[in-house]
C-alpha cells in the first residue's frame, strides 16, 4: 500500500512537471497546504497581488489537503520540487534543513532587512546561523472561556493557578467541566503541557527540555506534572477526552457544559460557528503557576521555503521578499484572522487578535508549540505520554521514565 | 501430431516463433501481469527488507544499522503492544467464520423477498471501511453515542469504548467483524448452492437432521468455502489498518496500535521519520503473514495434487 501511494504521488508530480515545462520560462510553482477556506483565500489574494506587482512572472499554484500535505511534502521535495512550499518554523523544519532539502535564504533576509521587521521570528527561523524560510503568520494560544458560565457561577477571570483550581471546584460542584479538550489527535494535550511547563519553569527551561538538554526524570519536570495533576485528579477536565477530536469538545464550551478551553486562536471561528458571540466568548492568558516566572507564550508560526531543487530560485526569492513586506502581511492576516509577523504591519480589528497581539508583544519569550519545538519523534512519544497522563495521572512516574528513555535515544545523534 | 510432421518436412523455413509458439504464448500472456507483480510487489518486498537494515529518515543519507532496528523492536513496548493486538485481532476475527456460516444457513431458504434480506446482510461489506469506522465511532462516542447513552441508562455510568485502553481494541474488532461476517456469509451462501441435494436426501432418509445433518453432511461439503473464509479472515485480521486509523489513530496512548498502523506511524505519518524502523516492522508483519500464507498454499497444493 505504501509503495503504491508513493508512486502515485510521484506520478502526479511528474504529470504536473510536464504541464509546467510547457509554460513560459518565468513560471513560479507554489505548493501549499491551504485547503481550508480562509487560508485558501489569503493565498489567492497574495498570489494575485504578486502577479500584479510582477507581471513578468506567472504563478502556478497547487493546493494540497492540509493533513495529506504533511506526508506528501517529503515526496515532492525530492521527487519534483516546486519553487516554493509552505511549512512550519522551529524544529519542525529541521529534518528538511539537515537533509539539504531547503535553500538557505539568508540573503533575502539581509537584503530586505528582515532581521529587524521579522525580529520576533528570527530565532525560530535560524538553524546553524542561517535563515531557511520566511514567516508570514502566527497566532496566540490561551484560555477561551464562556462568559455566561463565569457569570452564573460568580467567577472572575483567574490570574493564578491556585485561583483557577479553586474556580474549578465551583464549576465541578455545579456539574460543569472546568476545562474541556479533545486529545484524540494528541496535540491538544501538548498545549496543556507547554503551558504548565512555561508557567512552572519558564521559557528557557522549556526550550532546554524540548531540545533534549534536560532529563524528563528531572524533579523540575515532575513538579510540572504535580501541578497539572491538581486539575486532572479531581476530574475538572472533560471525561474521555482521548476519544474526542478538538472540534468534538468545542460544543461543550458553546453550550455552557464546560467553562474554559485551552486552544489556539483558530478555534474562535469554530466557537463562533457554534453560535458564540463576542459578548459571551472571552479570552484570558494562561494563569501563573510559579510566581516570578516571566510570562512566555505558545505562538506557532507558519512559513514559506524554497526547496533546494527549485528551478526558479530568482523569482521565488522575489516572492519571499514580497510575502515578508508589511502591507502584504497586514492584508493576508486580515483574511486569515491571525497575526502578522512583520512588526510594521497592522493587526486586524478583531478583539481576540488585538488581545493576542498585546499578550504576545509583551511576552518574555515565544515558544512554537511542543510538536514544533521538539523533534518529530520526541513530539509523538511525548504527546502520547501527556494524553495518557490526562487519563491516568497516577502513572506519571512510568510515563516520565518512558519519555526519558526516548530522549536518550532520540537526541543521541 | 501434424505439427511434428510439418516440422520434419520443412525445418529450415520455420521461424523461431513458429517452432516455439506453444511454449512462448503462455509466458507472453503472463508477462504483463508478472511485470506488474514484480515492480509493485516483489521488488518492494526486497527493497523493504534492505531498508530495514539502515537508519534512514527518508530524506538524507542512509546509515547502516545491521540488526539494530530489529534489536530495538524487542525492547520497544509499543511494538509489543502492537503484536499483542494483532494476536487479539487474529483470534477474535475468527468469529466471523462461524457467524457467517450461521447467517448463510439462516438465509438459505426460499421465502418471498429473500434476495432483499440477503443484500441487506451483505451491505456492510459493500460500504467502505472508512464509513464503517465512522459509524462505529459515533456509536461509541462519549456523550452522544448510542452505546454510551445505553450503558449510562442501564448502569448510570457511560462507557466510552474508544477512550478506554482496555476496551478500545475490542471495540474496533467489533466494527471490523461487521463487514467481515458479511463477507464470510456470501462465501457460504455460494457454497450452500453447491451442496449436493441427493446427499441431503440420502441423509434425511437415514434419519439425520438438525445439528447432526449440519455437522456430518453439510459442513464437510462446505470445506472449500470454509477454507477461503478462513484465509480471507486471517489476512483481513493481520492487515487491519483502516479501522484503527479512522477510529482511534492508534490511541488512547497507543493502546490500539497494530503492526501495520505502527509501521505507518513510524515511517510515514506526520511525526514518523524512521523509514528503517518502519521497514523492520513491515518485515516482521510480512514474516507472520508468510507463516499463514505458506500454510494455505501448501494445503492448496496438496489438495490439487491429491486429486
Amino acid at each position: 500500500m505504501v509503495q503504491y501511494s508513493r508512486r502515485g504521488i510521484a506520478a502526479l508530480a511528474v504529470a504536473a512537471a510536464l504541464v509546467a515545462s510547457t509554460a513560459a520560462a518565468d513560471t513560479l510553482r507554489i505548493f501549499t497546504d491551504t485547503s481550508d477556506p480562509a487560508p485558501k483565500k489569503a493565498f489567492q489574494t497574495l498570489i494575485n497581488d504578486f502577479e500584479k506587482a510582477n507581471p513578468d512572472v506567472k504563478v502556478k499554484w497547487t493546493v494540497f489537503d492540509h493533513e495529506g500535505y504533511k506526508t506528501s511534502i517529503r515526496n515532492f521535495l525530492s521527487a519534483d520540487a516546486p519553487d516554493l512550499a509552505n511549512w512550519y518554523a522551529g524544529n519542525r523544519m529541521a529534518p528538511f534543513v539537515k537533509a539539504g532539502q531547503f535553500l538557505d535564504v539568508s540573503d533575502v533576509w539581509k537584503k530586505n532587512g528582515l532581521d529587524k521587521t521579522l525580529a520576533s521570528a528570527l530565532p525560530s527561523m535560524t538553524i546553524d546561523g542561517k535563515q531557511w524560510g520566511v514567516p508570514y503568520t502566527y497566532y496566540q494560544w490561551g484560555m477561551y472561556y464562556n462568559k455566561d458560565v463565569f457569570k452564573k457561577f460568580g467567577v472572575s477571570v483567574p490570574t493564578t493557578w491556585d485561583q483557577f483550581i479553586s474556580d474549578c471546584a465551583k464549576f465541578k460542584a455545579g456539574g460543569v467541566d472546568c476545562t474541556t479538550t479533545g486529545t484524540k489527535a494528541l496535540w491538544p494535550s501538548a498545549g496543556w503541557f507547554d503551558y504548565m511547563d512555561l508557567r512552572t519553569n519558564g521559557y528557557q527551561f522549556h526550550m532546554d527540555l524540548t531540545s533534549g538538554k534536560v532529563k524528563w526524570t528531572d524533579p523540575r519536570v515532575k513538579k510540572v506534572f504535580t501541578e497539572w495533576a491538581k486539575l486532572i485528579k479531581p476530574g475538572y477536565v472533560t471525561a474521555n477526552a482521548a476519544a474526542l477530536d478538538w472540534q468534538d469538545a468545542a460544543p461543550l464550551l458553546v453550550q455552557g457544559k464546560a467553562a474554559t478551553y485551552l486552544m489556539g486562536n483558530f478555534a474562535v471561528a469554530t466557537f463562533k460557528q457554534g453560535g458564540m458571540k463576542e459578548s459571551n466568548l472571552g479570552f484570558f492568558p494562561f494563569p501563573q503557576v510559579t510566581p516570578g516566572v516571566p510570562r512566555a507564550e505558545d505562538a506557532p508560526t507558519d512559513t514559506m521555503h524554497i526547496p533546494a531543487k527549485a528551478k526558479n530560485v530568482k523569482d521565488a526569492k522575489r516572492f519571499l521578499a514580497f510575502l515578508a513586506s508589511a502591507p502584504e502581511q497586514t492584508k493576508i492576516n486580515d483574511i486569515l484572522g491571525q497575526l502578522p509577523v512583520n512588526n510594521q504591519s497592522t493587526v486586524g480589528n478583531d478583539p481576540f487578535l488585538q488581545q493576542g497581539f498585546k499578550m504576545l508583544s509583551t511576552a518574555h519569550g515565544l515558544a512554537q508549540f511542543f510538536d514544533r519545538d521538539a523533534p518529530a519523534e520526541m513530539a509523538k512519544i511525548g504527546m502520547e505520554g501527556f494524553q495518557e497522563f490526562m487519563a491516568h495521572p497516577d502513572r506519571v512516574d512510568a510515563i516520565l521514565k518512558r519519555l526519558e528513555s526516548a530522549r536518550e535515544r532520540i537526541y543521541k545523534n | 501430431m501434424t505439427p511434428a510432421l510439418a516440422d520434419a518436412r520443412e525445418p529450415s523455413r520455420r521461424s523461431y516463433w513458429r517452432r516455439n509458439q506453444r511454449r512462448l504464448a503462455p509466458a507472453l500472456f503472463i508477462a504483463p501481469g508478472g511485470l506488474m507483480f514484480l515492480i509493485y510487489v516483489v521488488i518492494p518486498i526486497f527493497r523493504s527488507i534492505s531498508i530495514s537494515f539502515y537508519h534512514w529518515d527518508g530524506l538524507g543519507a542512509m546509515k547502516w544499522a545491521g540488526f539494530g532496528n530489529y534489536a530495538e523492536l524487542w525492547s520497544d513496548p509499543a511494538f509489543v503492544v502492537s503484536l499483542e493486538n494483532n494476536l487479539i485481532w487474529l483470534v477474535l476475527y475468527m468469529f466471523a467464520v462461524p457467524a457467517g456460516l450461521f447467517i448463510a444457513i439462516f438465509l438459505n431458504q426460499t421465502v418471498r423477498g429473500i434476495r432483499i434480506y440477503k443484500s441487506l446482510f451483505f451491505f456492510p461489506f459493500v460500504i467502505s471501511q472508512v464509513v464503517v469506522g465512522l459509524i462505529f465511532s459515533w456509536f461509541y462516542a462519549p456523550d452522544f453515542g448510542l452505546l454510551f447513552k445505553l450503558t449510562k441508562m442501564l448502569t448510570g455510568h457511560g462507557i466510552a469504548v474508544l477512550a478506554s485502553e482496555t476496551y478500545a481494541t475490542y471495540g474496533i474488532i467489533a466494527a471490523g467483524l461487521w463487514p467481515q461476517i458479511a463477507y464470510c456469509m456470501i462465501l457460504y451462501l455460494t457454497g450452500l448452492n453447491n451442496v449436493a441435494p441427493d446427499q441431503i436426501e440420502a441423509a434425511r432418509l437415514d434419519g439425520a437432521k438438525g445439528w447432526r445433518m449440519l455437522w456430518y453432511v453439510v459442513i464437510p461439503q462446505l470445506r472449500p468455502a470454509t477454507f477461503i473464509a478462513v484465509v480471507v479472515t486471517v489476512i483481513g485480521a493481520l492487515r487491519s489498518f483502516d479501522l484503527v486509523s479512522i477510529m482511534t489513530q492508534g490511541g488512547p496512548y497507543g493502546a490500539t496500535r497494530v503492526l501495520s498502523y505502527y509501521m505507518y506511524e513510524e515511517a510515514l505519518s506526520e511525526y514518523g521519520y524512521r523509514m528503517g524502523y518502519g521497514a523492520a516492522i513491515a518485515v516482521v508483519l510480512f514474516l507472520i503473514m508468510m507463516v499463514f500464507i505458506s500454510g494455505f498454499i501448501w494445503k492448496m497444493y496438496r489438495d490439487e495434487t491429491e486429486r
